[in-house]
């Protein structure tokens, strides 16, 4: 098989005020895509994203079933979310309920949807908060490093065009 | 001190959520006021003001073409917004590669081992 190591971007849209969409298609079937989401060893080699490592993923596949994952970023901070799951399709969708540990307040419903492409599968992830506050916070989380980074280089240029 | 607050009125720049919508619309092209009041639906003397504030901190430029003030983004002073403001999606496509190669070893391991 020919295979392409480029790398592809997300694609994350706001399809309203309290919604972020979040999509990306895999070269691979639904089933393993939905193992490799739904199995904590496999969950703990993707999610982190580089920003970290993650120090523990637990899963109750079920409805009504508790998830935690956690993660010590880079800056060694620890960083946590967890859920219920409120619908459980193998290989076609889930639908959990989210909260980032950092702001407890704000509980998020999430659906993530498999789709069978012939051998290949769309991920789509709607995460559905209660407001467009809640929405914002969530989409400039994780921002801390690029911030912090972001400043640095607003401070040189100051310094540099001053 | 000079520089604290320097960094400071940067930062307070890209934070504000109508800025950051002024730097997307000047970033695809240059726009005269009027036309970011209409994009934006947002009173004039409130586009001006937010524009003052980027032009002060270097993040947008500004020139004289005839009656009309034509802004937009000074370049090299725009990456870190962007950097910022990407995150958000960096972060899923780092995971979304990652997960690429965890289905590959998946794939290699699930029994049809193909080719390479």
């Amino acid at each position: 098989m020919t295979e392409t190591t480029r790398s592809r971007r997300a694609t994350v849209s706001t399809p309203s005020d309290t919604e972020i969409l979040i999509t990306r298609e895999f070269d691979a079937e639904p089933h393993l895509v939905y193992r490799a989401w739904t199995t904590p060893e496999l969950v703990a080699r993707w999610w982190h994203g580089d920003h970290g490592s993650v120090t523990s993923i637990d899963i109750d596949l079920r409805v009504g079933g508790h998830w935690r994952y956690v993660m010590v970023a880079n800056d060694g901070s620890e960083v946590a979310f967890h859920g219920d799951y409120r619908e459980v399709v193998p290989d076609q969708r889930l639908v959990t309920t989210e909260v980032f540990e950092g702001a407890p307040d704000n509980e998020a419903v999430t659906t993530a949807t498999f789709t069978d492409l012939g051998g290949r599968t769309r991920v789509e992830i709607l995460v559905r908060h209660a407001s467009r506050h809640a929405r914002d916070m969530h989409l400039e989380s994780g921002m801390e490093s690029g911030l912090q980074r972001a400043l640095e280089l607003l401070e040189e240029l100051t310094l540099t065009t001053a | 001190m000079a520089r604290a607050a320097t960094t400071s009125d940067a930062f307070n720049a890209i934070a504000e959520p109508r800025r950051r919508e002024l730097l997307e619309l000047l970033a695809q092209q240059e726009r005269s006021v009027t036309e970011l009041v209409t994009l934006l639906g947002v009173a004039q003397p409130l586009v001006s003001k937010h524009l003052n504030v980027l032009r002060q901190v270097g993040l947008v430029d500004v020139r004289e073409a005839g009656r009309l003030r034509m802004y937009r983004t000074n370049g090299p002073a725009l990456k870190p917004v962007h950097d910022w403001a990407g995150q958000f999606e960096r972060t899923w496509s780092q995971r979304f590669d990652r997960l690429d190669a965890v289905l590959r070893d998946m794939t290699d391991e699930d029994g049809d081992h193909t080719d390479d």
